[in-house]
């Protein structure tokens, strides 16, 4: 078989295409524009981003998507990156700071910021963005996914299967970039405290799940067996990997994470309150 | 709560859909959630035919292969059983048979085989972009496992039997499990429906 064949999407979404390569382009850019300014590299920043939206893209148009349609272990892999991995790199590197840099100073004022600040807009972004609502939504939308008849329902229509990959996507995206905003309390960041609570918060009903599924002894997703599976596993072997991989590498991320917010929270009382008010950024 | 309302709407939505199990059927309820019957295949008769041609009565469809040692004839013996309870208001009725493995599956293969169960079984078979195709609108798999010594081998798919209405779409699937006995029953009310 060609390497190209491992390279093309099962079902390709020009939205996603679009989304990707525009978003490549921007921070691209961006890259440039920095270097060309003589600012300092950032080097992991950026092979954080580009891997996260590698990884992203990849779990989504590639053949990997053939398998996380028939097998649910590799659905639950799929939705650790849609929901965990890619989001986490992505929001490490802060992308929006980049991207904006890669856009054409024009329209990135006449029509972007204001557009960011439209009440429209900015409105429902600062509800998403509440630390409670955030952490019930972000632990939500995997229960919601993961009812039977709303998985079924996503695993049979191309409708309902784009609306869960892309609500988990950007719900990821929302809650990681709540978590991992660089910006310091005084800067308009979210206390670290309530960042740590909120890790700890959504880690009991990953672990509840994970756990309900990968040791049930009944099968509670059936509708793998009625498409078939690509690799010949038992169906309750393939439920108990799937409920593993909800349970324990989810709930890791909360741990990992902390460790983050935890060092930020560190370097921000080691220069002091007063200087954290003028710092510009992380 | 903006979060829970939004959740209990999309909620809401699918349940209306129809994902959740409607009184009166017996078979799993699929309505709304796939497209309508469409394909290009070429039937043992040899000729090319499209999902529209199947239009005006329930259709059942189901994959497998003729060299399949179990799966396929005991389902293909299911639904026929079901056809014959329902006695003659069933001779509309189409049986879609599509091959998974048409490097064997020839056209006269097919022909000899869907015969053997009756005259509403209908063979198809299709080039491999063909079957991607339709296997790809109707989420199925298939697997061609690795040659025995002999040079035999078997090729893992999906088991279940997709239902359509005279209308082409898709309404219910039978799942292995579920005997003759329920896909008489809904068939009968599908064909009630007109």
């Amino acid at each position: 078989m060609d390497a190209i064949h491992y390279l093309l999407p099962y079902q390709a979404s020009p939205t996603l295409i679009a989304l990707t390569a525009v978003a490549a382009v921007l921070f691209g850019r961006g890259q440039l524009a920095a270097r060309r300014a003589g600012e300092p590299a950032g080097l992991w920043r950026g092979l954080s981003f580009w891997l996260g939206l590698a990884v992203t893209y990849a779990v989504l148009q590639t053949p990997i998507d053939y398998l996380a349609q028939h097998m649910f272990w590799v659905h639950r892999a799929q939705h650790l990156v849609l929901h965990h991995i890619g989001p986490i790199l992505m929001v490490l590197a802060v992308p929006h700071e980049v991207m904006a840099r890669g856009l054409p100073a024009g329209p990135r004022e006449r029509w972007l910021r204001p557009l960011w600040h439209h009440p429209l807009v900015h409105g429902p972004y600062r509800v998403l963005q509440n630390p409670l609502v955030a952490s019930v939504l972000f632990a939500g939308i995997i229960y919601l996914w993961l009812y039977p008849p709303i998985h079924f329902a996503a695993m049979l229509s191309v409708t309902y299967y784009n609306a869960m990959n892309w609500s988990v996507l950007f719900e990821g995206l929302l809650f990681w970039w709540l978590i991992l905003d660089p910006r310091s309390p005084a800067n308009g960041g979210l206390s670290y405290g309530v960042r740590m609570l909120m890790l700890w918060g959504v880690m009991p009903p990953q672990i509840l799940i994970g756990a309900y599924i990968g040791l049930n002894g009944d099968i509670l997703f059936d509708v793998y067996n009625i498409c078939g599976r690509v690799w010949d596993v038992s169906p309750l072997v393939d439920q108990q990997i799937g409920g593993l991989l909800t349970w324990i590498p989810a709930s890791m991320m909360s741990a990992l994470t902390a460790l983050i917010v935890l060092r930020m929270w560190l370097r921000e009382s080691e220069r002091g309150p007063a200087a954290a008010g003028t710092e510009a950024r992380a | 709560m903006s979060g829970a309302r939004l959740g209990l709407a999309l909620l809401l939505a699918m349940l209306t859909a129809g994902c959740a199990p409607q009184e009166g059927w017996r078979l799993t309820n699929i309505t709304g959630l796939m497209p309508r019957l469409a394909f290009t295949l070429t039937d043992d008769g040899g000729d090319s035919v499209h999902g529209r041609d199947f239009r005006g009565a329930p259709v059942l469809l189901y994959f497998g292969y003729t060299h399949c040692p179990d799966v396929c004839p005991t389902t293909l013996a299911k639904l026929r059983r079901a056809l014959g309870r329902l006695g003659p208001e069933a001779r509309q009725v189409r049986v879609l048979f599509v091959t998974v493995d048409p490097a064997r599956d020839t056209t006269g293969v097919m022909h000899r085989y869907v015969n053997a169960f009756g005259p509403q079984f209908v063979g198809l078979r299709g080039t491999p972009d063909q079957l991607h195709d339709i296997t790809r609108r109707y989420r199925v798999v298939y697997n061609r496992d690795k040659p025995a010594d002999s040079g035999g081998y078997q090729v893992a798919h999906s088991a279940a039997v997709f239902v359509f209405d005279a209308r082409g779409r898709p309404r219910l699937v039978a799942k292995p499990g579920s005997d003759a006995g329920a896909v008489a029953h809904d068939l009968r009310r599908l064909l009630a429906e007109g």
